[in-house]
């Protein structure tokens, strides 16, 4: 826990300071909420990591908070938690772009299922973050609406597509928030920021609401200070939902229970492929002492060879734009968002997707219509759906062999904005270490691994079998604990 | 470019160059696949959560259910009447 001096900063809370602080009457939900909202207004014109601000919801739903403590009343699991959340998520009357110009102005007339249960359990929605246009990109600088800055390295991306989200929890602008993950999304910029941050399973969280980017591999996961907190989010979030057909319907753990458990015995496989050309060597340092450290805390470190990792990149590449395509193809200035007149329908159309797309999703559309278009289809989207499987495979004999999986998140730390944009391919590649896990479906976490000499924050990725999420925040918890990760 | 025309996207000549180069660069490198022999693979189009692949995709009754934002929707819509959007004209005479 941070000093008592940094008591303005909004890093101290976490979803149990805030509760004991609620039912103490130390604060009230509503002098929380208001704290929150005039730290992201005197924050955010230097980080733009909020996109809109939904203060009568926050203050509405501290007031049913403050009146449960005022009555006594047992308090939900997230009672008083300040959240943020990612702007591809729909929210019943809040702006939500996808920080594109095709959806400005547009407001869902519903919400998503993750923000609907959150709230339910008691937490306080602040507005919603800035992110790569429609979750495509690797440092936020996809954005329609700017980027956002590192709270960590103001010169430096906060790492994407969910930077804001990741960004706003760094600068205790929030004390959780929600992310997507369809390719790294959520763990790279937890990496990038030094925070841990969580992709579940695939289908351990309903999805209804997400503004669907890649259907087969788009995740929904919590950013926050701490492992404890992402467990106490996921087991609020997870569990299937009729609306979203391809929620499971696995039983959700509490993921906070068994969270103190010993790791001692815990089997981590090691992969040597995650370790070669182009991962820089602070990364790697740190890396290898957090596995010395896991290995201190009695796990018992395999070395293992997952085989097909150098071609996930390409395969995640065709496939996620392959999808991407035929889920962009509803922006066409009917329905929501923006239209430029045309004088036919189709002249209606592309002037409107020509116009209201940013350049990253008009490469990636093109891309995808590419690898699905009639001549093209078994070389490149059915290849890359034959690798997949392979990419999954390695991932299942892994783990006939070990408990987790543990990598670096991302080959470099934060890098500087405008370092890398002119060339999409390297950009693409340094997506190597997280697009594996979104391909076989697999939860994965990245968790705090310490600084590079720079002072850089380097992430620790854990990655474990699908639904195996307890005993993968266990570790990472463990982890955590040790203090490695400082 | 052919597939802009596919995509439905206007996009200027600067636009048109760029993209070329930048498709054709990740397409070669895409080409990285064909390393491997994936005879007798079956393509992998979902993550199928366990015992799915018995049962299924997990439908859900087919129930009737009024929809009460249908004027929230329009009204968000770029061009709408109180029951319709409005397009520009698709039956040419």
């Amino acid at each position: 826990m941070p000093s008592a001096s940094s008591s303005s900063s909004g890093g101290e809370w976490t979803i149990s300071s805030v509760r004991e602080a609620l039912t103490a009457k130390r604060i009230s939900a509503r002098e929380l909420a208001g704290d929150f909202l005039a730290r992201i207004e005197k924050r955010n014109p230097e980080l733009n990591a909020f996109l809109a601000l939904s203060p009568e919801r926050a203050l509405a739903q501290a007031d049913r908070v403050d009146a449960l403590v005022a009555r006594k009343e047992p308090l939900p699991p997230l009672a008083g938690l300040p959240l943020a959340v990612k702007d591809v998520l729909s929210t019943h009357g809040v702006p939500t772009t996808c920080s594109s110009r095709i959806l400005e102005g547009y407001r869902p007339a519903y919400d998503a299922t993750a923000i609907e249960r959150l709230e339910q359990a008691g937490a306080m929605m602040l507005g919603k973050t800035n992110c790569d246009e429609f979750a495509m990109g690797g440092s936020n600088e996809n954005s329609a609406y700017g980027p956002v800055r590192n709270p960590v390295a103001l010169d430096r991306v906060p790492g994407g597509s969910s930077g804001g989200s990741a960004a706003a929890v760094a600068a205790g602008l929030a004390v959780a928030a929600l992310g997507t993950d369809t390719g790294g999304s959520i763990r790279q910029p937890a990496a990038f920021c030094g925070i841990p941050g969580m992709m579940p399973t695939y289908g351990r969280v309903s999805r209804y609401g997400l503004i669907a980017f890649a259907s087969s591999l788009d995740r929904i996961g919590p950013f926050a200070r701490n492992v404890r907190d992402i467990a106490a989010i996921l087991s609020v979030m997870a569990g299937r939902d009729p609306l979203d057909s391809t929620s499971a319907d696995v039983p959700v753990a509490d993921y906070g229970a068994g969270l103190d458990e010993p790791v001692r015995g815990m089997r981590i496989g090691v992969p040597t492929d995650y370790f070669g050309a182009g991962l820089d060597p602070h990364v790697k340092t740190r890396i290898e002492a957090g596995i010395a450290a896991l290995e201190r805390l009695g796990c018992r470190r395999v070395p293992l060879r997952m085989p097909h990792t150098d071609y996930a990149v390409a395969t995640y590449y065709l496939i996620a734009t392959a999808e991407a395509s035929s889920n962009l193809a509803r922006y066409d200035g009917v329905r929501y968002g923006v239209r430029v007149p045309g004088a036919t329908l189709m002249e209606m159309y592309r002037k409107t997707r020509g116009r209201g797309f940013g350049a990253e999703v008009k490469r990636r559309i093109m891309l995808g219509t590419y690898a699905l278009s009639a001549g093209y289809y078994d070389a490149y989207y059915l290849k890359a759906q034959k690798v997949r499987a392979l990419i999954a495979q390695d991932f299942a004999q892994a783990f006939e062999q070990v408990d987790a999986i543990v990598t670096p998140t991302s080959p470099v730390p934060a890098f500087r904005l405008g370092e890398r944009t002119a060339d999409p391919l390297a950009m693409y590649l340094a997506d190597i270490y997280t697009v594996t896990g979104s391909l076989a479906g697999v939860p994965g976490i990245s968790v705090p691994a310490g600084k590079t000499p720079d002072g850089l924050p380097v992430g620790l990725q854990i990655f474990g079998p699908a639904f195996g999420e307890a005993q993968m925040l266990r570790l990472a918890h463990a982890f955590e604990q040790s203090g490695a990760g400082i | 470019m052919r597939v802009a025309e596919l995509a439905y996207l206007e996009l200027s000549e600067s636009e048109v160059d760029a993209y070329q180069r930048h498709l054709d660069s990740i397409l070669t490198y895409a080409e990285k696949l064909n390393e491997l022999d994936t005879t007798g693979v079956e393509p992998m189009a979902q993550v199928a959560p366990p015992g799915a692949q018995a049962a299924g995709t997990p439908l859900r009754e087919d129930v009737e259910l009024p929809c009460r934002i249908i004027g929230e929707v329009l009204a968000g819509a770029p061009e709408a009447t109180s029951t319709h959007f409005r397009v520009p004209k698709v039956i040419e005479r």
